[in-house]
């Protein structure tokens, strides 16, 4: 298996006599325990990255368990498109024998294995990779010295892959002392003890292991704003601010809950208020009670606690008060694999609760997305006073991505609540018109003050028993959905534009989806990409995209159920009934490999009566690309 | 302003129901005060009593079962201008609400709670509720209530709320004047009425109506006045005494079992929080700050 973008990947050929092999992108993964700062070394890899405009998406698992325990960081790093964590690594470094055991099964033959040879004995008989023993702890003690033990073994870490990758040392040191700067000055001194022993160490002991990457080509390079670094949970928070969101309410869930520490550690700088609450919820009805008083509120969890906000979401579209709901999806159902990626509650999103509650569902695909998907969602809520989730994940949340800095003097949304008189005629729930409540506080001219309510209503706010009124309201609520749909942009479409088959992606699936695109294009099958961002309301006009092609085969991290379908592929199925859509499920708590579509795209195909007029041996290619 | 101006739809309880007093008084609570009408703000949970804001002609909301505390925290804390009122019974504050009943006391966010306490599902007509005395016959415990009721003063004070007080729907001044109380305490404040419900738990509070030949205890508060019979009365702003007084048996005393003027409210420190953080950050505009968040992720 050889990485697409990869022209010569790092111990892939004879040993070479000149320079630094030239190389487009690499994948290293650090295995270790989560207290050995392994997603530090990543995060400092993912920022230089940023910062000499290449490309890189991480990937990390955390035990779920308090400290310690096996804890893994990918970082794929390069300079053409890095659209997805990578399949395999180029490079494992394993720190512990548990590390080595666990993941050299996803090193690529061929690849590098740095090992810690003071904990580590690899198997003697296997000679598919390009072993390579450093006394990562015991040269740490050395180098650092003093009381520290082996604390700082990543750091050495980093400065060893700093040499074997040529990367930009003056760039990475500026990293180190940002990042423990302001600490006690030991420390930087200790950090750079650390990297400086790790750096000089290949010269002496690694012989010819060294890569550089390609110079980045100008034409892609010329981005007009600088590149920021960030995780998908920190860039919701940040997109959320940007929408002028200024209040909010939450409870603790992994992997939700650095979104609320944000917001709670920024709001106070805004003039807003984000409040840690007692249960899921008292945070979904504190949000509303600040949505009432005219500020757009957010509130958030992971699955088991968007269960329990449901009854106030369903208050929430009769009363038709906006709100922001943010889900990140783990492993499920009940507390299942809180530390991992599924894509399960997207039924959950749009049809939980009680009654008919349409509602709104967005998921973002990727880092950058969910900056720009959480401004949309604001901008969504307000117009229509409607809740609105949006439906990211574990995969997401966590994950690394540089991309261009937002222009934010242009995205910047003023939040001030609208406390003007209402006029005479004014109605909270108007059949004809959309919603737009009256916060506490602005005055009514008319001096009839309205209610705002979970009981069917007429259009003063009312309660109602009236069969008519119910069918009305039911509509109305209905009906807002249509009208947003009809102003939704068709979504990305990549490759052929008809073909043999569609694949649909939605949520953190894009980026390993278009790589599946370029691979089964590459062996001759004439594919085309679609991903979703709004799920609930769709698009109109899938439908027409369908039909170009023989199979449109839906691709999710969610079970295929007693039918034999995903959760979006079921609601494409009821929408469209095209026997033709078809579904490509895993639940292993991980995101896709690229391979892993291709797979499921030739298993599909393999399976038609096209095989007889497109050839079998193609169908191979695809299958072994 | 007026009980004309503030009088919306015509109540949906049943004739002789003690909510009616409840409603008449707040009319009155609110005529004393002369708040501007639009920063009123009245606002339930589900029940009987929690029908009240449909009664009231100001801006207000009625929202899911026992969950009306922290969406009015929201509102309180979201604007510090407005002036929130929450109302209930007893199953919404002490059952299904139990947990943010505790939790919005402890944080003690500005707001006033008057719960309207039946001793009984009223709305889905008889089921035993959390203050049902043991004994009591309902549809769910046809051979009487066997689980001890829950002792609203105690967890109140408990909890740490700081206006706790306690009245009876037939008295008509003594309540008005514990919600004007209420009202104008900066804090969580909240006023137990009790409020017989004449269709499914007739006599209820029987015990402290003197025409039927009960007694009216009021708490008798201390003056400070340095006189020898000033050592007997009950001093308000300690929670011992408080919890002691409610401890007394059925029918108990009314009046204000628990006062404390020292604590901050959570709208005040939010309000610091924000004081603090902005003068960090020197004043700087939303736009200057998110953009420095920014270039510190380059």
């Amino acid at each position: 298996m050889v990485s697409p973008n990869t022209p010569e990947t790092p111990g892939s050929a004879s040993p070479s006599t000149g320079g630094p092999r030239s190389i487009q992108d690499v994948v290293i993964r650090l295995a270790g325990n989560s207290q050995d700062g392994i997603q530090s070394v990543g995060g400092f890899l993912a920022r230089l990255a940023g910062r000499s405009d290449q490309d890189v998406m991480t990937y990390m698992t955390i035990p779920s368990t308090i400290s310690g325990g096996p804890s893994i960081f990918q970082v794929r790093m390069g300079t053409g498109d890095i659209l997805s964590a990578g399949d395999r690594a180029d490079m494992l470094v394993a720190f512990y024998q548990h590390s080595y055991d666990a993941h050299i099964g996803s090193l690529r033959p061929g690849g590098v294995l740095v090992y810690d040879s003071d904990h580590v004995k690899p198997a003697a008989e296997d000679h598919r990779f390009t072993n390579v023993a450093v006394p990562i702890t015991s040269a740490t003690v050395e180098a650092v010295g003093g009381t520290s033990k082996d604390k700082g073994k990543n750091i050495f870490v980093l400065g060893l892959i700093a040499r074997i990758f040529d990367l930009d040392v003056a760039k990475l040191s500026a990293l180190i002392k940002e990042r423990f700067g302001g600490k006690n000055e030991d420390i930087v001194r200790n950090a750079m003890l650390a990297f400086d022993a790790g750096y000089a160490w290949p010269q002496n002991n690694l012989r010819d292991l060294f890569y550089r990457f390609e110079a980045i080509d100008q034409a892609t390079s010329a981005h007009g704003r600088p590149q920021i670094t960030l995780d998908g949970n920190s860039a919701i928070a940040y997109g959320l601010i940007a929408a002028g969101v200024r209040y909010g309410a939450g409870y603790p869930i992994t992997p939700w809950s650095s979104i609320m520490e944000i917001l709670r550690t920024e709001l106070p700088k805004y003039g807003g208020i984000f409040v840690q609450c007692e249960d899921e919820i008292a945070s979904v009805s504190t949000a509303l009670g600040f949505s009432y008083t005219g500020q757009l509120a957010i509130t958030g969890s992971s699955g088991p606690g968007l269960s329990l906000k449901m009854e106030a979401l369903g208050w929430a579209t009769m009363a038709e008060m906006p709100l922001i709901v943010v889900n990140v999806q783990r492993g499920g159902p009940s507390t299942g694999m809180p530390t991992n990626v599924e894509q399960s509650d997207l039924m959950q999103a749009i049809y939980g609760s009680h009654g008919d509650t349409p509602r709104v569902v967005l998921a973002p695909k990727n880092v950058e997305d969910c900056f720009y998907i959480s401004i949309e969602a604001a901008r969504i809520a307000r117009e229509y006073s409607t809740p609105v989730i949006i439906l990211t994940d574990q995969g997401l949340s966590s994950r690394i991505e540089a991309f261009d800095e937002p222009d934010l003097a242009r995205l910047l949304v003023d939040p001030k609540a609208d406390l003007s008189e209402r006029p005479v005629d004014f109605k909270p729930y108007p059949l004809d018109r959309p919603t737009r409540h009256a916060p506490a506080g602005s005055k009514i001219a008319s001096g009839k003050y309205p209610t705002v309510t979970g009981l069917e209503h007429d259009e003063l706010g009312h309660p109602t028993g009236s069969p008519k009124l119910h069918q009305q309201m039911t509509i109305k609520r209905r009906e807002k959905l249509k009208q947003l749909a009809a102003t939704l942009p068709a979504p990305e479409l990549t490759g052929d534009s008809a073909g043999e088959v569609l694949l649909v992606t939605w949520g953190s699936s894009w980026g390993p989806g278009r790589e599946a695109l370029t691979r089964v294009r590459k062996v001759g099958v004439k594919a085309g990409h679609m991903h979703l961002r709004h799920l609930h309301p769709l698009p109109n006009g899938l439908e027409q995209t369908f039909a170009r092609y023989h199979k449109v085969i839906v691709a999710e991290l969610n079970d295929e159920g007693p039918y034999g379908y995903g959760q979006l592929a079921t609601m494409l199925r009821a929408r469209h009934a095209m026997p033709n859509i078809l579904s490509v499920c895993k639940t292993d708590g991980l995101t896709f490999k690229v391979s892993e579509l291709v797979a499921g795209i030739a298993k599909h195909i393999e399976s038609t009566e096209l095989d007889a007029t497109v050839g079998v041996a193609r169908h191979s290619a695809l299958a072994k690309s | 302003m007026t009980k004309k101006a503030l009088t919306a739809d015509h109540p949906t309880w049943c004739p002789g129901c003690g909510d009616f007093a409840v409603l008449a008084c707040f009319y009155r609570v609110l005529e004393k005060l002369q708040y501007p009408h639009e920063k009123i703000v009245t606002f339930a949970g589900i029940g009987c009593s929690s029908r009240f804001p449909y009664f009231v002609n100001t801006h207000g909301g009625h929202f899911i079962h026992g969950r009306a505390l922290p969406f009015a925290a929201g509102i309180s804390l979201g604007n510090d201008d407005l002036h929130v009122f929450v109302f209930g019974g007893d199953g919404d504050g002490f059952s299904i609400g139990g947990n943010h009943l505790v939790h919005t006391a402890r944080k003690n966010v500005r707001l006033t709670y008057v719960i309207m306490d039946n001793s009984v599902y009223g709305l889905t007509k008889k089921q035993t509720s959390p203050t049902s005395p043991v004994g009591f016959k309902s549809k769910t415990d046809p051979t009487g209530a066997i689980d001890q009721p829950i002792n609203p003063m105690r967890t109140l004070v408990n909890s740490g709320a700081t206006f706790v007080a306690r009245s009876h729907a037939t008295q008509v001044n003594h309540m008005t004047d514990m919600m004007l109380r209420a009202a104008k305490h900066d804090g969580f404040s909240v006023v137990e009425i009790l409020s017989e419900c004449v269709e499914f738990f007739e006599g209820a509070f029987d015990a402290a109506v003197p025409r039927k030949g009960g007694a009216w205890a009021l708490i008798e508060e201390k003056k400070h006045d340095g006189t020898p019979e000033d050592a007997s009365r009950h001093d308000v702003s300690d929670p011992v005494a408080a919890f002691k007084l409610a401890s007394e048996p059925w029918p108990g005393r009314f009046g204000v079992y628990y006062e404390n003027k020292e604590r901050k409210t959570k709208n005040a420190l939010e309000r610091d929080l924000i004081t603090k953080a902005k003068e960090r950050t020197k004043n700087a505009s939303d736009l200057a700050l998110l953009q420095a968040t920014f270039a510190k992720l380059r």
